[in-house]
């Protein structure tokens, strides 16, 4: 089980930007005009590097998230472990079949019917003729398309395409798994769908490699984490470290015109500095402020938000005590927020913000200044930890053979119906 | 190379069978369609024979029309061919940036897809000439083998333009443009021989000497020519050879210049 399955080496990727010559009616003069002149004009190809000296090593049955702001490079790795672009440098290996889940339905024809374009997209994705006819109606019946298959694909609305598309992708059955920014399609009932049928690949010893801007969905999917920034690996290892880092990414503002934060610190209730905490556990965020300009009557919140950013809760100093937040320039403060984190797990963003007396602006915001990871008791899901207790009762009832004869309920069942 | 194509022999079926299916779905005229430009190419050939004939004192005669309408049918395969085959990159460029897959498969398809197109032409054209008063004779049998060289040079083509038409966008409308004048410059309406000595200029183009050769076998009864069907032959082979070569070196950038 443990061999190798995909390996990046030391890979390099240089992409250009800016203009380039892409019809003859704009080379030929060019070139008339270098010859003309002797020396080259125009801006010379400058190039950037889209990947710099990644290297990571999945063995068989792994799961590889990889995340990080636009424009990291995430696609170009998937682009280059599918074979679709070649390094410039360094080197990469892929073993098995491998199916490459970068756009649902590739290759679907607006005028074939559902039932030609899942033969179309299934050999296109690798497949064999024989073998879609094999999984056909497994094909159909995941996708709920039944009573449309002979309908042209440019009658289905969005989301019927994308199910229809991820669908035959999901009965590939592929040795790696490459899958890009694709779930965020079809209703609700048809993403958990799609969830459930990526965690029986993982549980299938498929290796996956995984981009997503969802991180939920990487975080669950997921074992192992990549963060990409601007092509450089910032961060490798485990899942909800490289969530962690991801979010740290934005957390360089601590400054604005009016206010510095001259130091943050999460702790225990005993004062150790923690970043992981148990649901329930007690824990005290403290903020070091510098006013770089006069304050007065300001109020200090705090807040923790969603790592989709929906807001879960938010307080404010002036809430508990009478002492607003009045400095005069170079002056500091401390803001000290005590609470129970009442939450299940996963990556909290923790914010704080200094807003001014009738909370008509900020002086000072930042919804990321630091990270709260929570783990989970294993007992309970959600978002709130409820500090759940729960029991069962059995009942024992001696059982009256008049009163629960089949035949009786039955006949009041039917009743009920009529 | 060729491994990687009989692996992916159900893909090339799958898009060859698209290239059919679409465009016999969309057309009203369904099968007509296949006729269509033979059938253009045939009539307006045969309208400049009459011109010619009028002039020139001398009648146009059942084999004149039959030799048009033979070299109009496989000249159609060419030129659909090639047209199709230059676009074939762009237009399916999601896939090209999406999916991996031998590439070639895609101007190969619209060779096949046009190949398609010519055998509906070429049955209809064969009973035309069974109920026409048409002698057969042996050399008939060449036939195969001249089309083989035909799709070898139709494939050099496709190949090549396809690739080129994905770094220079206008090689498109080039080839338009010489495909559509190119049916004065290959002995499509007339025949090569009827330029005297400058007709090795013209059999120089190796889909003129092709097209002379079908002339010999079909119409003439008599062999082909065997140095120009040799260099016709030739550049085939060495032309799909080269352009598929230049095809594979060009493929690592398809995906990022397209």
């Amino acid at each position: 089980m443990s061999e190798i399955a995909v390996s990046f080496d030391h890979v390099w990727k240089k992409f250009r930007k800016g203009e380039r010559f892409d019809s003859l009616r704009d080379l030929v003069p060019a070139l008339a005009k270098r010859l003309w002149s002797g020396r080259p004009t125009g801006l010379g190809a400058k190039e950037f590097w889209a990947l710099r000296d990644v290297s990571f090593e999945l063995k068989r049955g792994d799961s590889l998230g990889i995340i990080g702001p636009n424009g990291s490079g995430k696609s170009t790795t998937l682009k280059l472990l599918s074979r679709i672009l070649k390094p410039d440098s360094g080197s990469l290996m892929v073993k098995g079949r491998y199916g490459a889940l970068i756009e649902l339905g590739a290759g679907f024809h607006p005028d074939l019917t559902g039932r030609e374009n899942v033969y179309l997209n299934g050999t296109i994705l690798g497949m064999k003729r024989a073998e879609i006819a094999k999984k056909f109606d497994a094909i159909v019946a995941f996708a709920e398309l039944e009573e449309f298959l002979d309908t042209p694909v440019k009658r289905y609305s969005s989301g019927m395409h994308a199910r229809l598309g991820f669908s035959v992708a999901a009965h590939v059955d592929p040795e790696v798994l490459i899958v890009d920014e694709v779930l965020s399609v079809g209703d609700y009932h048809f993403q958990e769908k799609c969830f459930a049928r990526m965690h029986e690949f993982i549980r299938n010893g498929t290796t996956l490699i995984f981009v997503s801007h969802n991180l939920t969905a990487i975080g669950s999917l997921c074992k192992n984490g990549l963060l990409l920034n601007k092509g450089v690996p910032v961060f490798q290892g485990d899942v909800q470290g490289a969530i962690q880092k991801y979010y740290a990414l934005y957390e360089e503002d601590t400054k604005s015109s009016d206010l510095e934060i001259t130091g943050i610190r999460l702790t225990d209730t005993q004062g150790r500095d923690r970043d992981v905490f148990d649901p329930g556990e007690g824990a005290v965020f403290t903020v070091q402020m510098k006013a770089l300009a006069d304050i007065t009557n300001a109020h200090a919140c705090a807040y923790i938000r969603t790592r989709d950013g929906q807001p879960l809760f938010d307080t404010a100093t002036s809430r508990y005590s009478d002492t607003r937040l009045t400095l005069a320039k170079g002056e500091c403060a401390t803001a000290v927020f005590r609470m129970n984190l009442n939450l299940q797990d996963g990556v909290f963003p923790l914010g704080f913000s200094v807003s001014s007396e009738f909370d008509e602006y900020f002086i000072y915001c930042n919804m990321g200044l630091k990270q709260l990871v929570m783990t989970g008791d294993r007992k309970s899901n959600g978002f709130v930890y409820l500090n759940p207790q729960a029991e069962l009762h059995l009942e024992k009832v001696e059982v009256d053979a008049r009163v629960l004869r089949p035949g009786a309920a039955t006949r009041q069942r039917g009743a009920l119906v009529e | 190379m060729l491994r990687e194509l009989i692996r992916y022999r159900d893909l090339l079926y799958m898009l060859t069978w698209r290239e059919i299916r679409i465009r016999y779905k969309q057309s009203v005229m369904g099968f007509l369609w296949a006729m269509l430009m033979p059938m253009l190419i045939v009539g307006s050939g045969i309208l400049v024979r009459q011109a010619f004939a009028m002039t020139s004192g001398k009648a146009v005669t059942w084999n004149d029309v039959l030799a048009i309408s033979i070299k109009g049918v496989f000249w159609a395969f060419f030129a659909g061919a090639v047209r199709f085959a230059t676009v074939s990159l762009v237009s399916n460029s999601s896939l090209v940036t999406k999916i991996y897959f031998p590439r070639e498969i895609l101007p190969l398809s619209s060779v096949f897809s046009a190949a398609f197109d010519f055998v509906v032409a070429g049955a209809f054209l064969a009973v035309l000439m069974v109920f026409a008063p048409t002698m057969f004779s042996i050399y008939l049998l060449w036939t195969p083998l001249i089309f083989a060289v035909l799709f070898l040079i139709t494939l050099a083509f496709s190949v090549l333009l396809a690739c080129a038409n994905l770094f220079f966008r206008d090689v498109k409308y080039l080839v338009e443009v010489i495909i559509t004048f190119g049916v004065l410059f290959t002995p499509v309406f007339y025949s090569a021989h009827a330029l005297g000595k400058w007709a090795p200029l013209i059999l120089a183009n190796p889909v003129s000497a092709v097209l002379e050769s079908l002339n010999d076998v079909i119409v003439l009864h008599r062999a082909p020519d065997p140095f120009w069907l040799g260099c016709a032959a030739l550049t085939g082979v060495l032309g799909t050879f080269i352009s598929w070569k230049i095809f594979q070196k060009a493929e690592p950038a398809f995906a990022q210049e397209i």
